[in-house]
């Protein structure tokens, strides 16, 4: 069997990482960070008695039921902004100042309307999934090829077919990559939101581990959430590419 | 968009959103949203006060700091990895998952490991920005015409002269734009740390604030930040307009 | 033999006319593109739009395909006022404009799709003009996986399946490379010969409008008008290998271009 020269580089790196964790955990480099085997066993230990899946439930609800929510208004009001001047003069100004503002700052306000329980969290997600979601979609149904707008018009399209059959497909491609964005800075929220807010699943046992100090199992959870999210993400670009593969390459013309 | 032959600026909707806002506040709807004209008279008094000056000062610290670091790590190591392909097959696969993982989660192991103080929100604030600027100056070395290097190459250039003469210069477009979506990232990243250690700068005037029920300075401290923040992303944006004009010469 | 045929359709005095454009101006802002510009495209002809760029060719194409609308003057088809798109004129464009999303089969139904012609009706239909065009075979496949000039191919299968009497092709051949733009001037006269239909063609190539019209209108810029209109009389006798080593042939690509070449930049 051969192992790909990538495939053997991508190991050999991830051997150094984890044994300069081992080593520095080791030394150790402070007294709260355990080595990697200690995090390890930590995570299947949690993995073996069932707590971990039980808080991955806790977490990823709000996070679901987040991107649910942002991913519908998000773009629906990105395919308005899109197709009308007038909408996109009246509400591109909000998504772009929530775009490059830190949104986390509204928390604490959250928790102050909707209190501790999901909706803040639910929110939170929203607030942070959304602008990119809405601001992806807008632009790529503005930026819909002129040429295949004139062709669905020159064969007799209605308005309406030209946004369902050619506006929409034509920009699901970037919208699809802006659900994805929204999903990972969705990811943020909903953990954000455990810290902040209450701890509930993995930030209770991220919170609850650190303050009777078993750190092992505190980085155990850190180390699988990034883990997750990564994979999750991962999977979402593979999906990507594969449905929209000739989308992206055949603009061309040459 | 223009009305009646006048063409509208971008940013003129804000007003109405701003009058809305206004009319919400006055009608009594929700104690949490006051009228914007409260806000905006708190913030007055707010702007010139010994905790804001600090909460201030403190966040463009933290800010400044994290971003240097992002800066002067993450260039050069992108550099690195644009042209030598060992290092980057070994370092790509982690800037990628950084560069998408939940940052957040990491907060409570800086706070164990480096206290629940300015160097915890410094570290959070580098990486929120480094991974996007690495990414981009390696995308910018990597696309550097061939002949551009040979050229240098033939005329004699070291390995340094090649580096601070044709590298960098030739993957500036790229660079710059890493570093405005790096410096949007660590406005976020410096705000999350102090949310999260919120004993420092603006998260823990945010706690006071909402502690006490203090809207028209909590909305006062939030607009504030928010305008910054934009005004930021914009002046960067405005730079890198500057630069990309020899980005599409090249 | 069908040339002799072709011969006498081009012979009558009082040709019919499919298409005419009546003092057609077009302006943008205070840009004058097109001004009073009329032309007639006489019905079973190519008729070449020629000239330098910028001299508002295809503003005129698309204006008689009802994409733009003049600022003054009037297009009639079939002696009916042009007022927007219509069933009567079919679109050829430069950039293919192919969905990049749906396969070779749906992209050449999508006219048909788009008047409610039935499913399996429409793609009957497309399934032989896909045969027509050459690319048999290539039903399912989809256009990232063509080359420029199969896409093009695509795209006047598109044209054809809806079956319109005047066919607008707006400079079809220029995203393609040279010799399969050879090929598809042989095909083209050859589909002229064969349907019935009006062609009206836009082309910056001196030797392909002469190569493939029945009529070349010749527009000149700032503001856009007509200039000359060259009706090549000898040329549909002869074999397509024979058209380019033609005497006739030859002299009305001299005469084109010296009265072009002062406008050349």
């Amino acid at each position: 069997m051969t192992i790909s020269r990538s495939m053997a580089l991508k190991l050999i790196s991830a051997l150094v990482l984890f044994g300069a964790w081992e080593i520095a955990g080791w030394v150790p480099v402070s007294y709260a960070f355990p080595t990697f085997l200690e995090s390890m066993s930590a995570l299947i230990r949690m993995a073996l008695d069932g707590s971990l899946f039980v808080a991955y439930a806790e977490t990823l609800k709000p996070l679901i039921v987040g991107i649910a929510i942002s991913g519908t208004i998000g773009i629906a009001i990105g395919i308005w902004i899109g197709l009308s001047n007038w909408f996109d003069w009246l509400f591109s100004p909000i998504f772009i100042v929530m775009q490059s503002a830190p949104l986390a700052a509204l928390i604490p306000l959250l928790v102050m309307v909707y209190g501790i329980g999901l909706t803040s969290k639910v929110f939170v997600v929203c607030i942070m999934a959304m602008p990119v979601i809405v601001l992806n979609t807008a632009g790529a149904v503005r930026n819909t090829p002129t040429n295949l707008i004139e062709m669905g018009t020159a064969f007799l399209a209605t308005r309406f077919e030209v946004i369902t059959r050619i506006i929409v497909p034509s920009a699901s491609p970037v919208i699809f990559s802006g659900l994805r964005l929204g999903v990972s800075a969705g990811f943020i929220g909903a953990i954000l939101a455990e810290l902040k807010i209450t701890p509930t699943g993995v930030g209770d046992i991220i919170t609850f581990s650190r303050s009777i100090a078993d750190y092992a199992s505190m980085y155990a959870a850190i180390f699988s959430i990034i883990v997750l999210a990564v994979i999750f993400l991962n999977l979402l670009e593979k999906l990507e590419i594969y449905l929209f593969e000739g989308n992206v390459r055949g603009y061309a013309s040459d | 968009m223009t009305i009646w032959g006048y063409r509208l600026p971008g940013m003129s909707s804000l007003l109405i959103w701003a009058l809305l806002w206004e009319i919400v506040g006055r009608s009594g709807y929700s104690f949490f949203v006051p009228p914007l004209s409260d806000v905006v008279s708190t913030l007055i008094q707010v702007l010139p006060s010994p905790a804001f000056q600090k909460a201030l000062y403190e966040t463009g610290y933290a800010f400044l700091a994290g971003v240097f670091f992002a800066v002067v790590i993450g260039i050069p190591t992108g550099i690195f990895m644009g042209k030598n392909r060992l290092i980057d097959e070994l370092l790509l696969p982690w800037v990628n998952i950084f560069l998408s993982a939940p940052l957040t989660a990491l907060v409570p192991v800086l706070m164990v490991l480096f206290g629940f103080g300015m160097k915890s929100i410094i570290i959070t604030t580098t990486l929120f920005a480094i991974w996007i600027i690495i990414l981009n100056a390696r995308a910018g070395v990597m696309q550097i015409n061939r002949s551009l290097i040979d050229m240098a190459n033939s005329f004699g250039a070291s390995p340094w002269e090649s580096f601070t003469k044709i590298y960098f210069w030739a993957a500036l477009p790229e660079i710059l734009g890493g570093v405005r979506i790096g410096i949007i990232r660590a406005v976020k990243g410096v705000i999350i740390g102090q949310l999260l250690i919120s004993i420092v700068g603006f998260g823990a005037l945010f706690e006071l604030y909402s502690a006490n029920f203090l809207m028209s300075h909590f909305w006062a401290v939030l607009i504030v930040l928010f305008a910054m923040a934009f005004t930021i992303s914009e002046f960067l944006a405005y730079l890198e307009r500057r630069v990309s004009y020899y980005a599409a010469k090249r | 033999m069908a040339m002799p045929q072709i011969k006498e359709a081009v012979a009558p005095a009082e040709p019919d006319i499919a298409v005419s454009t009546r003092n057609i101006s077009k302006n943008y802002g205070d840009v004058e593109a097109l001004k009073d510009l009329s032309l007639e495209f006489p019905r079973g002809q190519l008729t070449s739009l020629l000239g330098p760029s910028g001299c508002g060719k295809t503003t005129l194409l698309k204006i008689i395909a009802g994409l733009l609308e003049p600022t003054s003057g009037e297009v009639e088809v079939d002696g009916k006022a042009v007022t927007g798109p219509g069933e009567d004129r079919a679109f050829v464009f430069q950039d293919f404009a192919l969905l990049p999303w749906a396969s070779v089969l749906r992209n050449v139904a999508f006219g048909l799709e788009l008047r409610g012609v039935a499913k399996s009706e429409r793609e009957a239909r497309a399934a032989k003009y896909i045969n027509d065009v050459g690319l048999g075979g290539f039903e399912n496949a989809f256009p990232h996986e063509l080359s420029g000039g199969m896409r093009q191919r695509v795209g006047l299968a598109r044209a054809l399946s809806v079956d319109s009497q005047v066919l607008l092709m707006d400079e079809p051949f220029s995203a393609v490379d040279e010799q399969t733009r050879r090929k598809f001037q042989e095909d083209l006269l050859e589909l002229v010969a064969v349907e019935n239909k009006t062609f009206i063609f836009v082309t910056h190539s001196i030797e392909e409008a002469v190569y493939v019209s029945d009529q070349i209108a010749i527009l000149l810029p700032r503001p856009s008008r007509v200039s000359e209109i060259i009706r090549p009389a000898g040329l549909r006798d002869k074999d397509v290998d024979n058209i380019r080593r033609d005497s006739e042939y030859l002299d009305i690509v001299d005469r084109i271009w010296a009265s072009l070449r002062n406008y050349v930049e």
